[in-house]
């Protein structure tokens, strides 16, 4: 497969390393829950649940071998087709993540 | 043996003589022939034995379709097996060898599976040896594969080098006959960069088969013009000899490139073959199309070819398969056989024509609505006998027959995206599928374009299409006028009539009566047909004989060919030796080998060495008079405590993290707590996954106010930085650090032992004392009269210790700086083993307690898991499940009787409880001699271990057969107050 | 520097650097180059520019590399650079450069993190078209990439026409030497 680097261009997939899910971007704050239960359950659904669509896909790939950055890809996983190759700390950003 | 077949013409170099031999006897050929038109030449039609029947095989065909003419070339260590004679380029000193046959091919005693036919139709193994299934693997899967199998595969170490490599262009061109040729052609003069790669060593495709004319020119000198003209435009490669295997996503095509095959041994450095991978924007399948047999009674005579493939030999390679010839065909095609042979002086015995309609040949015996039905021949043909539309039957003398049921588009590399093959009705065939990679387009007879004209036309405006798709100027060049009859093919596929074998796929024995006992036991679908009668699992994966067999299973089923439909066709398009997949990476080149900084000093010492991912390490030093690696390993150990002992701990991971909110990272990425380190201090750290499993540990140094230094595991160096990244970047993309690794910039040394600071005091210009550098201290200083460096006062040994890095380059001279001022102490070098050995006396943790499956709880480190702040598994390292009273727990385990060995991976059982796994009470996981305690000593993990400290049990393995009653203790076996660290 | 006693040696374990000519093709160890990574700090992009502008440092986009009067430079990810100055003069390249950028930037001595290897051939793309997927036909000098050289992560710098440098892992020098002979040979 090619992954359109957003600055590098196309670059091929054997460069990257796989991660799975974007929605991992979006851990919980370990300490912003009421007692270890309720953070324990958003972490199991954090960790655990996943979506595994035979379609469009966002996830995660890690330019281990290139510029390392993470990237989300959006990926169909039937016919492998990539629509769109974001910076993943722009859509940790737009997701409300800072520090 | 003169060349007795040899007539007028050809591409072939009659100026030079090429010596071969076939099962020991001498031969010659010429330049241009292949392996199979040579014998051809000199007679030789009986080339192989069929799989299973053993049944005596001549070539169907001129290409790499073939299924029948598979032969070993050359002998020793490049001796191949299962190669196809028909694509086998011809060279001086060429010996090859039938196979599948014993003793002889013209005699073979296996020979008499045809006789025991009846036994061994489709679906014999799987009906006959079932029972009892205790002897399939013993048994009958030996035998079967001794009477079944194809060639031998030698075993010596294959001499040869084979590449791999990476090109890349704005358009693949896929064969290059008149469509691909044009298309290129077409392609590069728009400037386009334009890869065209073809199977075979001469570029032209059909044209250099046929006597057709392209423009005023022969076909096969246009072709040879064209080859010229575009081998001199700068953005063209034209790859001969290079089989595009298949379609990968996003306009990758795999290819393997035969660079040294057409000679007997490969020029020094240079590669036997090189698998490409080509990355394009677009591509063009111009891969032409595969004649397809009729099926009739005994139709696998040596002698009985493809029609279009006894021109081929005629034309292209100036071969009679015979004086005196008949074809037998459904359509137009087959007829330019009789008259091009006709042309050439050959006999013609008759054109027998399944179709009733149809204008005759002028000056030939051309036989309306006849068949076929039968041949006579044992070890070559004969004779044939014929039906006319009259229903009287005639035998004809002959030696050769040349049959054509129409032709099927190589659509092969557009389907391997799983795309389904579209049925043409005007040609009977299929074609290349819609959906097919994106992309990738076809042209010529591939798309179903059958004549010379269409393929010319359809190259060019595929050409276009893609030029501009590339946003390049496109242009329609003056096609060269050339035929554009239609093919007029009445579908045909088998001969009803007789009691015998009409073969499909002749390399795996499949008929149609094999088809039919498929339909009868139901296995209907083509792939179930294909599983149950193994039609097209052969090494040419039926290209001749998949469609054939499906258009009879769609008769016999009713159902439309479309509607049968074809297997999925998948990668390789043709055979690829794994030679070509493994490339440069075999032996000790299977990876890169990292060599430490001391390597060479640690090589001149006598050091053996392991390896330990990529890297080589010192594991030892012997010394003289050391006969046992563990009288090494003793000395090391007992010196380095009571001394001073030296260690390259260059391998573990060192990563450089620096940023205002460096602190608050290493926070959140390990379980403890790190902002509130001084500087100029180092701490231990824990870092566990998400799930609450550790995933590694070491130690972090900050070196400044936003400067820190991470050591990591020498396993986990690069999923640990890989991690770092995700936490920075996908999850505080706002915090201030910045990550690299620095795990090859710095020459890392451990200086373990009591008189460790005496020995670095001679090589660290500042003072080190206690006081001035105590324990798990850390700082920038010089060595050896102001080189900088970096010192760690951290002990793995448990003994007073240090790490001093000095860069990469010094590492070398360091060493031996060290050795030196460490002569009056006795200093020595330790290497892996001692390592061990000293961190399991301590009770330090290592990969083998780090295995994925383990908590900060189980290793005793759960109070070093800060709830006070968030950190990566904190949460779920919480979890019940990971923190039961009786989990598992680090302990330390002695044997009861000091003299006992113990093993690494047995089972914890209490005294007298059966070995069964209800009883399992954790695992060994490290076990070393102390020398120090003479005794064999591990570290492992029990149940509820902590509260067993103390008691005795059973360290028992199963696969080792060992057991041994052993003591459960601390695991800090050796000074547990840790006295000798702070010294 | 300060002239301590120590004696370096080459990634591939020589006195001096070591040099193979086959056929068209030089390869040469290069041990004459200091190298940094610098990254601007979170936000100081600009303060980087600015400083790096003054002290003579290149800062190329991605995909490049720059060379200027002392100091030359390769991109390596966003808002991070490889800086190269020469070895003799600039051996304790962060400090030297530290001065200069103070808190804006994070610089890491990256020295010997490497092995360099300058190849020169009239025609590269022959032999590198074996090695690894950077299109060398379609990039010319100034062109720079992290690429993948049998298992190994390694920067392809173009230098000048038929001139480049392939920096790999420094513990790796031995068998990224024997990879790039091996391709040497059989391009050639």
């Amino acid at each position: 497969m090619i992954i359109n680097h957003p600055l590098l261009g196309p670059r091929d997939a054997q460069e990257f390393t796989y991660l799975g899910d974007a929605a991992l971007i979006d851990r919980p704050d370990g300490m912003a829950f009421p007692d270890a239960t309720a953070a324990q359950d958003a972490f199991h659904d954090y960790l655990y649940l996943r979506d595994n669509p035979a379609g469009e896909h966002r996830e995660l790939w890690f330019h281990e071998q290139g510029d390392r950055s993470w990237l989300v890809v959006t990926r169909n996983t039937v016919t492998h087709e990539i629509t769109k190759v974001e910076f993943a700390r722009d859509v940790a950003r737009s997701r409300g993540r800072s520090k | 043996m003169t060349q007795e077949n040899r007539i007028k013409g050809g591409q072939i170099d009659r100026t030079k003589t090429l010596r071969f031999t076939f099962d020991g006897h001498p031969y010659t050929g010429h330049p241009g022939d292949t392996l199979a038109s040579a014998l051809l030449a000199n007679g030789v039609r009986l080339m192989g034995r069929s799989f299973k029947y053993h049944r005596p095989r001549g070539p169907l065909s001129a290409g790499s379709e073939e299924p029948n003419a598979i032969v070993e070339l050359r002998t020793g260590a490049r001796q191949e097996p299962n190669t196809r004679a028909t694509v086998a380029e011809l060279f001086d000193g060429l010996e090859a060898n039938s196979q599948n046959r014993f003793p002889s091919l013209k005699f073979d005693l296996m020979g008499i599976n045809d006789r025991l036919s009846p036994f061994f139709a489709a679906g014999f193994y799987y009906k006959t040896f079932m029972w009892p299934a205790a002897f399939w693997e013993k048994i009958y899967e030996p035998i079967i594969r001794r009477a079944a199998g194809l060639g031998s595969l030698t075993r010596e170490e294959d001499p040869d080098q084979y590449d791999k490599g990476f090109l890349h262009c704005d358009i693949l061109i896929i064969g290059a006959g008149p469509a691909g040729l044009m298309a290129t052609l077409t392609a590069a003069r728009a400037g386009a960069r334009v890869i065209l790669a073809d199977e075979d060593f001469r570029m032209g495709g059909r044209l250099n088969a046929e006597t057709l004319t392209v423009g005023n020119h022969s076909g096969a000198d246009w072709a040879e013009d064209t080859v010229r003209t575009l081998a001199q435009m700068p953005n063209v490669r034209l790859m001969p000899r290079t089989t595009v295997l298949g379609a990968m996503d996003h306009g990758i095509y795999s290819a393997v490139e035969r660079v040294s095959d057409h000679l007997p041994i490969p020029a020094p450095g240079k590669p036997r073959q090189i698998l490409w991978r080509i990355y394009s924007a677009h591509a063009i399948l111009a891969a032409g199309a595969t004649e397809r047999p009729i099926a009739f009674e005994n139709n696998d005579r040596p002698g009985i070819l493809l029609a279009g493939s006894l021109r081929t030999y005629a034309n292209r390679y100036a071969v009679a398969v015979g004086d005196r010839v008949a074809v037998f065909t459904n359509n137009d095609d087959g007829l330019r056989t009789a008259t091009d042979l006709q042309a050439k002086g050959i006999d013609i015995a008759a054109v027998i024509d399944t179709r009733q309609e149809g204008d005759l040949l002028p000056g030939i015996r051309h036989l309306k609505g006849a068949q076929v039905i039968d041949t006579k021949g044992k070890l070559g043909l004969k004779s044939i006998t014929i039906r006319h539309a009259n229903g009287r039957s005639e035998t004809l003398s002959v030696n050769a027959l040349g049959v054509s049921g129409g032709w099927n588009p190589n659509l092969n590399i557009a389907s391997h995206h799983r795309g389904r093959p579209v049925w043409n009705d005007a040609i009977h065939a299929f074609t290349p599928p819609t959906g097919g990679p994106k992309n990738l387009t076809a042209a010529g007879a591939a798309a179903g374009a059958l004549s010379t004209h269409a393929a010319l036309q359809t190259g060019a405006a595929q050409a276009n299409a893609a030029l501009e798709a590339l946003g390049l100027k496109t242009h329609t060049p003056d096609l060269p006028k050339a035929e554009d009859a239609p093919l007029n093919l009445t579908p045909f596929w088998y001969v009803g009539e007789g009691k015998g074998r009409a073969w499909i796929d002749q390399q795996n024995d499949v008929t149609v009566k094999d088809v039919k006992l498929a339909k009868q036991e139901n296995f209907t679908s083509v792939e179930h047909l294909k599983r149950y009668t193994t039609l097209g699992m052969a090494t040419d994966q039926g290209k001749t004989g998949n469609i054939l067999g499906l258009a009879i299973m769609a008769e016999l089923t009713g159902r439309s060919i479309p509607q049968t439909g074809t297997t999925i066709y998948r990668p390789p398009y043709t055979p690829v030796a794994m030679g070509a997949l493994a490339g440069r990476s075999r032996g000790p080149e299977f990876k890169p080998t990292r060599l430490t900084p001391s390597h060479k000093w640690a090589a001149e010492q006598g050091a053996i060495f392991v390896e330990v991912g990529m890297w080589l390490r010192a594991q030892w030093f012997p010394k003289a008079g050391e006969t046992t690696w563990r009288q090494s390993v003793d000395r090391e150990v007992l010196q380095t405590r009571a001394s001073v002992g030296i260690c390259d701990v260059t391998t573990l991971g060192k990563i450089d993290i620096q940023g205002c909110d460096a602190g608050a990272f290493l926070d959140r990425v390990y379980a403890n707590t790190f902002s509130t380190l001084p500087i100029g201090k180092v701490r231990y750290g824990l870092m566990l996954r998400e799930d609450g499993i550790v995933m590694d540990d070491g130690t972090t140094a900050r070196m400044g106010e936003n400067e820190w230094v991470m050591t990591t595991t020498t396993a986990n160096a690069v999923p640990v930085f890989r991690h770092l990244e995700y936490v920075r970047q996908c999850l505080y993309p706002d915090m201030d650090v910045q990550l690299i690794s620095t795990t090859e910039a710095w020459a890392q040394f451990s200086v373990a032992g009591p008189n460790a600071r005496k020995l670095l005091q001679k090589v660290v210009d500042q003072d080190i004392s206690d006081a001035a550098f105590p324990y798990m201290a850390c700082g920038n200083i010089t060595v050896c009269g102001g080189l900088r460096a970096r010192l760690f006062r951290i002990s793995f040994s448990g003994e007073l210790a240090y790490e001093i890095a000095v860069p990469t380059r010094y590492g070398d001279a360091l060493i031996r700086e060290m050795m030196k001022a460490g002569e009056e102490f006795g200093a020595v070098a330790y290497g892996t083993e001692s390592l061990g050995v000293m961190r399991v006396e301590k009770g330090h943790v290592a990969g083998n307690e780090l295995n994925g499956q383990t908590t900060a709880l189980n290793m005793g480190l759960g109070k070093m898991v800060s709830k006070k702040k968030d950190s990566i598994g904190m949460v779920l390292s919480q979890r019940e499940g990971l923190n039961a009273d009786d989990g598992l727990r680090l302990v330390g385990v002695k044997p009861v009787d000091p003299s006992k060995p113990l093993t690494a991976g047995s089972h914890f059982l209490d005294i007298g409880a059966a070995p069964v796994a209800a009883n399992d009470g954790g695992w060994l996981t490290s076990v070393v001699y102390s020398p120090h305690l003479k005794s064999s000593i591990a570290l492992g993990y029990l149940k509820n271990g902590t509260a067993r400290i103390g008691q005795k049990m059973r360290a028992v393995n199963l696969l080792a057969k060992t057991e041994v009653e052993v003591e459960i203790v601390s695991p800090h076996f050796f000074d547990p107050e840790g006295d000798r660290l702070r010294g | 520097m300060a002239d301590h006693r120590l004696h370096p040696i080459t990634p591939l374990g020589h006195d001096t650097p070591h040099s193979v000519t086959i056929g068209p093709v030089t390869i040469t160890e290069v041990t004459d180059t200091a190298l940094a990574s610098l990254a601007a700090r979170l936000g100081e992009g600009k303060a980087v520019a600015d400083i790096a502008d003054t002290a003579g440092i290149p800062l190329p986009g991605s995909g490049h590399a720059a060379q200027g009067a002392t100091f030359a430079a390769f991109w390596l990810s966003p808002d991070m650079w490889m800086v190269e100055a020469p070895f003799a003069t600039h051996e304790d390249i962060v400090a030297i450069l530290k001065p200069h950028f103070g808190e804006t930037a994070s610089l890491t001595e990256q020295t010997d993190a490497w092995a360099r290897f300058d190849v020169t051939a009239p025609d590269l793309p022959a032999m590198f078209e074996r090695l690894c997927n950077f299109d060398l036909r379609a990039h010319g000098p100034g062109a720079a990439t992290r690429t993948v050289i049998e298992h190994l992560g390694c920067y392809v710098v173009i230098r000048a026409p038929g001139h480049l440098s392939v920096l790999g892992p420094r513990s790796s020098a031995a068998s990224l030497f024997h990879a790039l002979e091996t391709a040497a040979r059989s391009a050639f």
